[in-house]
C-alpha cells in the first residue's frame, strides 16, 4: 500500500462516516415532522364530515361544523393580504430600486427583518392597544390588520430580493431606451420578478392562515355566522385552540378536523408556489 | 493708403498641426473632449479626446480594465444610474454637450441607443420587446406599429426567423437571436448613434458572424461605436479604431493604418499579442 493509497482510504473513511452521521441527523428531524403530519392527517381525516363546511361551531355536546370559522379565516386572511401586499411591494421596490446601497435602505431592511421575526403575539397586542382598546370592542378588521402586519415584512423582503435578482443589464437596457425609471420598474422589472413576488405572497398567506395569537387579542371569536368585519369574527386557529383545550370529545374531533383543513391548505399553497417557481425556471432555461 | 494685412493674420497653419489631426473623414457625430471619469475616487478615464465619425464604425479596443466600456457608457450617460460615478469634461453630440445636466436625458437616450454584452430581452413577447420603446415616444395605430416592428426586425436581420411567432415570449429565442432582437429594439427608436458593448462576446462564431454582417449593413444609416476585446472583429468591421490602455487613449486612427502601421509601440505590442 503506497502512502497515496493510505491517504485515499482515510479520505473515503472520513467521507463515509460524515455521510452516515448527516443522514441520521436528517432522518431524526424528518421523523418528528412526518409523525406530526401523519397524526394530523389520520385523526383529522377521521373527523372530517360534510357538515364541517355547512354547520356553525356548536355548543358542547351538540353536533356542528366549522363553517363560520372557515369563512372568518378566509375573509380576514384575504383582507390582510389585500392590505399588506400593495404596501409591501411599494416598500420593497423603494428598497431595491431607490435605496439599494444607501444607509437609509440598510436601516429599513434591518427594521423589517426585526418585524419579520417579531413574535406574532406582540403584533396582536400592538393592534389590541391601537385599535381594539380605542374602538372599544374586538373586530374582524382588527384581526385583518394584525395579520397584515405579519404579511407586510414578508412581502417587503421578497419584493426587495426578487427585484435585486433581476440582472442589472435588464435595467440598463430598458433605461437606455430613454424610458423613465418608474416605468421601467413597473413595466419591465415587475414582470421579471413577478413569479418570485407571487410566491412570497402565497407563502405569507400560508403563514397567516395558521396564526392564532394575533387573532386572540383582535378578532376574538364568534360562535355564530358573521360576515361583518366590524364585529368579532371566528377563525379556524382560534377555534382549534379553544376546542383542543376543552374537555369534550366532540370539540376535540372538530379541532382535529380544523387542523387537517388548515394543514392541507398550507400544503396546497406550498405546492402551488413551488409550481410557479419551477415553471418560471423551465421558462428561462 | 492701402491696408496691408498683418503677416500673423494670414499665416497658414503650420504643417505639423495638420499631420497630427485626427483622421476622421466623416463628420464627427459624437466627440469626447478632455473627458475624465471617476469611479468613487478611481480615475478610470484620463483626459480622453476622441471623435466618433458619422455613419462609420468606430471600434474601441484595449485590455480589460482599460476604460473602453466606461467610455462607451458615458456616451449615453447610462453610468449615471449608479451612485458615486462622475464624468468631467465634454461629450458632444452634434456639438451639444450631453454631460451638461440641462441636456435632457431621455432625448439623449432616444438618439443614442445601446446594446449590451449579455443579450437581455424583456420578459414579454418578441413584438412587445420592439414596441415597448416606441410606445414611450409615439402614439401609433395598430397598423403603423406593426409596420414599425416589422421594419426594425428586418433591419435587425431577425424578421425571417420570427415573423410567425411574434406573440411568443422573447425568452425562447437563442442567444444570437436574442442579441439581434436587442439590436432591433435599439434601432426601432430610430436613433442616430448605436453603442455596442462587446455585443458578440456571449455568442458562438456563427451568431457572431451574423451580428458582424449586420453591423456593416447598419452603418449606412447609423453611427456606430463598438467595444470589443476581439481584435480581428475590430479589424473586420470597423472604419476607425481607438486603442486604450490604463484609462488613456493611446492611439486613434484609420483601422487599416492602426493594424498595419501602428504609430505607438504600445499599440504594436497589443495588436501583435506581445502585451505584458
Amino acid at each position: 500500500m503506497t502512502p497515496s493509497d493510505r491517504l485515499y482510504l482515510k479520505r473515503r473513511l472520513v467521507n463515509g462516516f460524515n455521510l452516515v452521521v448527516s443522514g441520521l441527523c436528517a432522518a431524526f428531524g424528518l421523523f418528528w415532522l412526518i409523525w406530526i403530519l401523519w397524526t394530523t392527517f389520520k385523526t383529522g381525516l377521521a373527523a372530517m364530515k360534510p357538515g364541517l363546511f355547512t354547520q356553525m361551531t356548536p355548543p358542547p355536546g351538540s353536533d356542528g361544523g366549522l363553517a363560520n370559522a372557515l369563512f372568518g379565516s378566509l375573509v380576514m386572511s384575504l383582507a390582510a393580504i389585500a392590505i399588506g401586499t400593495p404596501i409591501g411591494i411599494a416598500a420593497g421596490t423603494f428598497l431595491a430600486e431607490y435605496a439599494r446601497k444607501s444607509a437609509l435602505g440598510e436601516a429599513i431592511r434591518f427594521v423589517n427583518d426585526i418585524l419579520l421575526s417579531a413574535p406574532s403575539i406582540v403584533l396582536g397586542l400592538f393592534v389590541y392597544t391601537l385599535v381594539v382598546a380605542q374602538v372599544g370592542h374586538f373586530s374582524g378588521w382588527a384581526g385583518a390588520l394584525a395579520l397584515a402586519l405579519i404579511v407586510l415584512p414578508v412581502v417587503v423582503r421578497t419584493t426587495d430580493e426578487m427585484l435585486q435578482l433581476v440582472p442589472s443589464q435588464m435595467r440598463e437596457a430598458a433605461l437606455s431606451l430613454g424610458v423613465p425609471q418608474w416605468k421601467v420598474t413597473v413595466q419591465v422589472l415587475y414582470r421579471s420578478a413577478l413569479p418570485g413576488i407571487t410566491t412570497g405572497v402565497l407563502l405569507a398567506l400560508a403563514r397567516i392562515s395558521g396564526e392564532t395569537a394575533p387573532l386572540l387579542f383582535t378578532a376574538l371569536n364568534n360562535q355564530y355566522w358573521s360576515a361583518d368585519l366590524s364585529q368579532p369574527m371566528a377563525s379556524v386557529p382560534v377555534v382549534i385552540f379553544q376546542y383542543a383545550m376543552s374537555p369534550y370529545d366532540s370539540w376535540h374531533a372538530l379541532a382535529w378536523a380544523g387542523a387537517f383543513v388548515v394543514t392541507l391548505f398550507v400544503l396546497l399553497l406550498s405546492i402551488l408556489s413551488r409550481a410557479i417557481l419551477l415553471r418560471n425556471k423551465a421558462h428561462h432555461d | 493708403m492701402i491696408d496691408v494685412p498683418s503677416p500673423v493674420a494670414v499665416a497658414p497653419l503650420p504643417p505639423a498641426t495638420a499631420a497630427a489631426k485626427p483622421v476622421a473623414t466623416g463628420r464627427p457625430k459624437m466627440a469626447a473632449r478632455g473627458l475624465d471619469f471617476y469611479y468613487d475616487g478611481f480615475h478610470a478615464l484620463k483626459n480622453v479626446s476622441l471623435d466618433i465619425a458619422e455613419k462609420r464604425v468606430t471600434a474601441l479596443i484595449g485590455p480589460s480594465g482599460c476604460g473602453k466600456s466606461t467610455l462607451l457608457r458615458v456616451f449615453n450617460r447610462i453610468y449615471s444610474i449608479y451612485p458615486k460615478l462622475r464624468a468631467t469634461g465634454e461629450v458632444l453630440l452634434d456639438g451639444e454637450n450631453i454631460l451638461d445636466p440641462k441636456f435632457p436625458l431621455n432625448r439623449l437616450r432616444s438618439k443614442v441607443g445601446m446594446v449590451f454584452q449579455k443579450p437581455v430581452p424583456f420578459p414579454m413577447s418578441i413584438y412587445d420587446n420592439i414596441a415597448y420603446g416606441i410606445r414611450h415616444y409615439e402614439k401609433l395605430s395598430k397598423a403603423e406599429m406593426d409596420a414599425r416592428v416589422e421594419q426594425a426586425l428586418v433591419q435587425g436581420a431577425l424578421w425571417g426567423e420570427v415573423k410567425d411567432k411574434l406573440k411568443q415570449s422573447a425568452l425562447g429565442l437563442s442567444g444570437g437571436q436574442q442579441q439581434r432582437l436587442c439590436i432591433a429594439r435599439a434601432i426601432a427608436l430610430r436613433p442616430e448613434v448605436i453603442l455596442l458593448d462587446e455585443p458578440t462576446s456571449a455568442l458562438d462564431p456563427i451568431a457572431t458572424g451574423k451580428i458582424e454582417q449586420l453591423i456593416s449593413e447598419l452603418k449606412e444609416h447609423f453611427t456606430i461605436a463598438i467595444v470589443t476585446h476581439n481584435m480581428q472583429q475590430a479589424a473586420r468591421c470597423s472604419d476607425y479604431t481607438a486603442f486604450m490602455y490604463l484609462g488613456e487613449l493611446v492611439e486613434y486612427g484609420n483601422t487599416e493604418m492602426l493594424f498595419t502601421k501602428p504609430a505607438k509601440k504600445q499599440t504594436e505590442d497589443y495588436i501583435t499579442g506581445r502585451f505584458g
